[in-house]
């Protein structure tokens, strides 16, 4: 196609924007709605995944190991952990390590075990990481079956609602979002419907005198994309602002210290450009809808 | 140029309008297409410009089979033939000059040759005064000018008029004629369905009547051959 042909699609895809005012404006609307909602729903979602994926990445398999275990055993088990292909890191923790970490993680109550330190109850661990959480379950079950093993300990509940909670939300979000996109390619479709119905005596007589079918859908082609463009303004605004202000305001409140806000560059940018995509995916894909039957003339 | 073999078209809604056509339509040829109301004419025209496809049956123009002929391939032959109708179908937005412009816009000429060529066939129908006029602003009869000028202005070798005069007076009727044959003079085919009893039988030309979807009388010089 010239160049000069280009530019005459362009015009009459923003002559139907100007001329079906009111309908392109509802359009306009639905997408940014749609867009709105996407993005905050995008915000939130890989937000807590990557919270979820902080959490998941702490956890850890403690290997409790028997009492009666020689030094030359105690080295074998590590062998044997190491050993286990899924399992990335392997650290011995002494009986008084861990009694200090009880000691510390019970604050002020802590000092009552300091008794302890005389006659230490607490067995020798092994601290286990798994490459990837997933592997957490399988790899815990295997250890129990090695010798010298007294105990294995994870938080296995929580691991397991983490799981299934992040799943749901996946999905449910994804169908939320689906659901979203095809309302709002439904209501750019039937405004370009109009357009084109407005547009089809015209139609007729491009076809009359030779023109192209890509000829003719050229310009409904833009009018979508335009359509599509100009409803992701207002949703990219938003989020890089809102953003910003969530970015600044939250991120030296937070305590926990897994809980982490994606930070605002490059995250801001890319979901900029996610809400753009899709904008302008709703805009063709409901103008490739609405043209496809009036063409067959 | 334009040959028709055993073509028959039913509608989907059952009706029969063609019903065994078998005609051969020379080059440079003037062909009036006559009959009742309801005979056939249009589908007949519109076998030509693919506008309607046979059921049954060959329909061949230029050596190109339009029964075969792949829908994207259409434009393409359409850009070698003009159609003009009864009812103009102009545009009423667009000026007498843009009308035209627009048979040539589609087909991506450039600015320059479109100019040239819409000043030429303006020039050919006089209608060079009227360019920045809009059609609504036009006699009937200078509004069917423009649509024959749209659709002589890519220099096609066949125009199709599917009863070009049907509503003009006759003296405009007489000025769209001249246009015809001048038309005709240069060498282009002309395909004309006309109930103008006066027309056909003052200038004498080639007249095919069409009766019941059958060709029943192809005359060379012929007459009109109905009370109107």
């Amino acid at each position: 196609m010239k160049i000069r042909t280009l530019g005459r699609h362009f015009r009459e895809g923003g002559k139907n924007i100007l001329r079906n005012g009111w309908m392109t404006l509802a359009s306009v609307g639905a997408v940014t709605t749609t867009l709105i909602l996407v993005g905050l729903f995008l915000m939130l979602m890989l937000n807590l995944n990557q919270i979820a994926e902080n959490v998941e990445r702490d956890v850890e398999i403690k290997v409790l190991i028997d009492l009666t275990a020689e030094e030359q055993q105690i080295n074998e088990l590590e062998q044997q952990l190491r050993n286990i292909p899924e399992v990335s890191i392997v650290q011995f923790s002494s009986k008084e390590d861990e009694l200090n970490q009880l000691i510390e993680s019970m604050g002020e109550d802590g000092q009552a075990f300091e008794l302890f330190e005389q006659d230490n109850p607490l067995n020798d661990a092994f601290i286990v990481k798994t490459e990837d959480p997933i592997d957490t379950f399988q790899v815990a079950e295997q250890i129990q079956t090695f010798d010298y093993v007294s105990e294995v300990a994870y938080a296995e509940d929580v691991i397991r609602k983490l799981f299934t909670f992040n799943e749901y939300a996946r999905y449910v979000g994804l169908g939320f979002i689906i659901a979203l996109i095809l309302t709002a390619v439904f209501l750019v479709s039937n405004t370009i419907k109009i357009t084109i119905m407005a547009r089809s005596k015209e139609i007729g007589i491009m076809k009359l005198v030779g023109a192209t079918n890509s000829f003719i859908r050229w310009p409904f082609f833009i009018e979508g994309l335009l359509m599509g463009i100009l409803g992701s303004i207002l949703p990219i605004g938003l989020v890089m602002g809102g953003y910003y202000y969530l970015y600044q305001n939250l991120t030296d409140r937070i305590q926990f210290p897994f809980v982490e806000l994606l930070p605002y560059h490059p995250f801001a940018y890319q979901l900029s450009l996610i809400l753009l995509a899709i904008g302008a995916f709703i805009g063709v894909w409901g103008s490739v809808m609405s043209i496809r039957k009036f063409l067959k003339v | 140029m334009i040959e028709m073999k055993g073509v028959y078209k039913t509608y989907p809604n059952g009706v029969t309008a063609l019903n065994g056509v078998n005609v051969t339509i020379n080059k440079g040829e003037f062909v009036y297409v006559v009959g009742p109301s309801g005979a056939g004419k249009s589908t007949f025209i519109k076998m030509m410009y693919r506008q309607e496809k046979p059921s049954r049956g060959s329909v061949t123009i230029n050596g190109v089979n339009l029964t075969t002929l792949k829908e994207r391939k259409v434009p393409y032959l359409r850009r070698d033939i003009g159609v003009v109708f009864q009812d103009f179908k102009l545009l009423p937005k667009l000026t007498v000059y843009e009308n035209i412009a627009f048979a040539l816009e589609v087909i991506e000429d450039s600015p320059k040759k479109i100019r040239r060529k819409v000043m030429d066939v303006l020039d050919l129908v006089k209608l060079k005064n009227k360019a920045r006029f809009l059609p609504d602003e036009l006699s009937g009869g200078e509004q069917q000018r423009i649509s024959i000028a749209r659709a002589i202005v890519n220099r096609p070798s066949l125009v199709i008029a599917d009863e070009p005069t049907g509503n003009l007076d006759p003296d405009t009727s007489w000025d769209i004629m001249r246009i015809f044959e001048e038309i005709n003079s240069r060498g282009t085919t002309v395909v004309m369905a006309t109930h103008s009893k006066e027309i056909v039988n003052t200038l004498k030309k080639r007249v095919i009547a069409i009766e019941n979807g059958r060709i029943v009388r192809d005359e060379l010089r012929g007459e009109y051959g109905y009370e109107n």
